[in-house]
């Protein structure tokens, strides 16, 4: 494991699309890091005491300072290591690149937690939520390469962590991504040939199976 | 119409704290620009066209190009005129007081809307939960990251001091309205003082409207929320606050056991 060097430690859940946010942008600009693996069910001390507030993961404790929230995470790595940048230098492009990682997660994700644990019209509801958002991310993309354009950029790192929840999506949802979103197939195809990415998402198929369990120990089903 | 030197327009509500913000980090800048009331039951096709996707107040153009969400606006506002900064030029203060903006939209705001919302023994929790969010402010200016500061941006109000200030003036309103007491200066005292000291900047009372008029809208939406709640079908104000998942909700939506929803 690779040693603190310069402090930095990710307190993280290894299946966490938010976590896998702050290990892809860390992989990006080459930070060393200690990554501890948090039982969410029995939360450590350390992480009590960094994220006071909602006790969550992923933390970013930088030289001791705790940062929460991963796309605050993600920013303040962007910050502190310049190389690669991920955000765009322009003010307009920068507020463009927050606006649709914010629209990850007060949409995308938002139909999710709708998504698995709902059933009849209101998972008809969530399903039909999470096609229309998916819709309007495919929409931006447009035919670029990546939604940071030539390179691959913050929203890129927001979104493509829930690549590897499609296949869950599509199985509880009943839909096909593919099907209604094939530019965003195939965008995150490329994004998995980046080794920053190919090495923090897990299989799909991991992913499905883990959420099953979680809908057995929660009874929901 | 004519448009300003600085080619902005800000389209808004004249009672949307999050229109406020926008206004206030304008006015601190000391930049000039048009200002276009929306009726929010019936917006205009300008504002449906500058953000298809939330349909909402404030949206600022710049030179035609539309910035929306108003965090996101104040960063860009902050980044494109450099003069008299409101983010911290640390990126771990910059950290901390997004961090802090997030809160105040994604639990304080909500907390605060559902007090409203709701009556007798519902209310009363929703005046806890308001209670357990001012307090982790408070305890961030007694002993934590905003220790012995006069706003939370320091000597001057910054982003911070925008965001939360902008909607605490609700919080004295709603006191009056719904005589439930909200900032209790004896429970939350450096919260209270740094909201006096808050309100009586100049930039400040220049931008947030007479009290009697905030007081006249509030209890007629009062009586229209109440009015609602009894109506089976109707969207309960507060179950729309309630269920506004955020980032810091959704940093573990897929993988906590359903807490945080």
């Amino acid at each position: 494991m690779a040693t603190a060097a310069k402090g930095v430690v990710l307190l993280d859940f290894w299946v966490s699309p938010f976590g896998q946010r702050c290990r892809i942008a860390l992989a990006e600009k080459g930070v060393e890091y200690e990554y501890k693996e948090e039982n969410l069910w029995d939360k450590s001390p350390l992480l009590l005491k960094a994220n006071p507030v909602h006790k969550k993961i992923p933390v970013l404790i930088h030289e001791g300072n705790p940062i929460c929230e991963s796309l605050l995470i993600v920013q303040y790595i962007d910050e502190v290591w310049s190389n690669n940048p991920l955000l765009p230098s322009d003010p307009y492009e920068r507020a463009q690149a927050r606006f649709w990682a914010d629209f990850v997660d007060k949409k995308v994700s938002e139909c999710w937690t709708r998504l698995w644990k709902v059933k009849g019209e209101a998972q008809e509801e969530a399903r039909k939520d999470m096609i229309e958002d998916l819709k309007l991310l495919e929409g931006e993309l447009g035919d670029k390469q990546y939604f940071g354009g030539e390179t691959f950029g913050f929203v890129d790192v927001a979104f493509v962590p829930l690549s590897a929840w499609f296949y869950t999506f599509e199985t509880c949802g009943n839909f096909s991504v593919e099907k209604e979103c094939p530019k965003l197939v195939a965008w995150a195809k490329r994004c998995m040939e980046r080794e920053s990415v190919s090495k923090s998402l897990h299989d799909p198929h991991k992913v499905y199976e883990y959420v099953c369990q979680l809908k057995k120990k929660l009874g929901v089903d | 119409m004519e448009q300003a030197p600085s080619g902005l327009k800000l389209f808004g509500s004249w009672a949307s704290s999050y229109t406020h913000r926008v206004q206030l980090a304008l006015k601190l800048k000391g930049l000039d620009f048009e200002y276009m009331e929306e009726d929010l039951n019936n917006k205009s096709p300008s504002l449906l066209l500058y953000n298809p996707v939330y349909k909402k107040v404030p949206v600022l153009l710049h030179l035609d190009r539309p910035i929306v969400e108003s965090v996101i606006i104040l960063q860009y506002i902050d980044e494109t005129w450099t003069d008299r900064p409101i983010m911290p030029a640390d990126p771990y203060e910059r950290a901390v007081a997004r961090f802090w903006c997030y809160f105040a939209d994604d639990k304080l705001g909500p907390a605060v809307g559902a007090v409203f919302g709701l009556a007798g023994e519902d209310q009363k929790a929703a005046v806890a939960q308001v209670h357990e969010n001012l307090k982790l402010i408070e305890t961030e200016l007694r002993e934590g990251a905003f220790k012995g500061r006069r706003f939370f941006g320091g000597d001057k109000i910054g982003i911070l001091d925008i965001v939360l200030g902008c909607g605490s003036y609700w919080l004295a309103v709603f006191d009056e309205v719904m005589e439930v007491k909200l900032v209790d200066p004896e429970a939350f005292p450096l919260f209270h003082a740094w909201l006096r000291d808050f309100e009586e900047q100049e930039e400040v009372k220049e931008i947030i409207p007479a009290i009697d008029r905030l007081l006249e809208y509030a209890r007629g939406i009062r009586q229209m929320m109440l009015s609602l709640k009894d109506t089976p079908t109707a969207a309960a104000p507060a179950a729309t606050t309630t269920t506004t998942t955020t980032t810091n909700d959704n940093s573990n939506v897929a993988v906590e056991s359903g807490s945080g929803v």
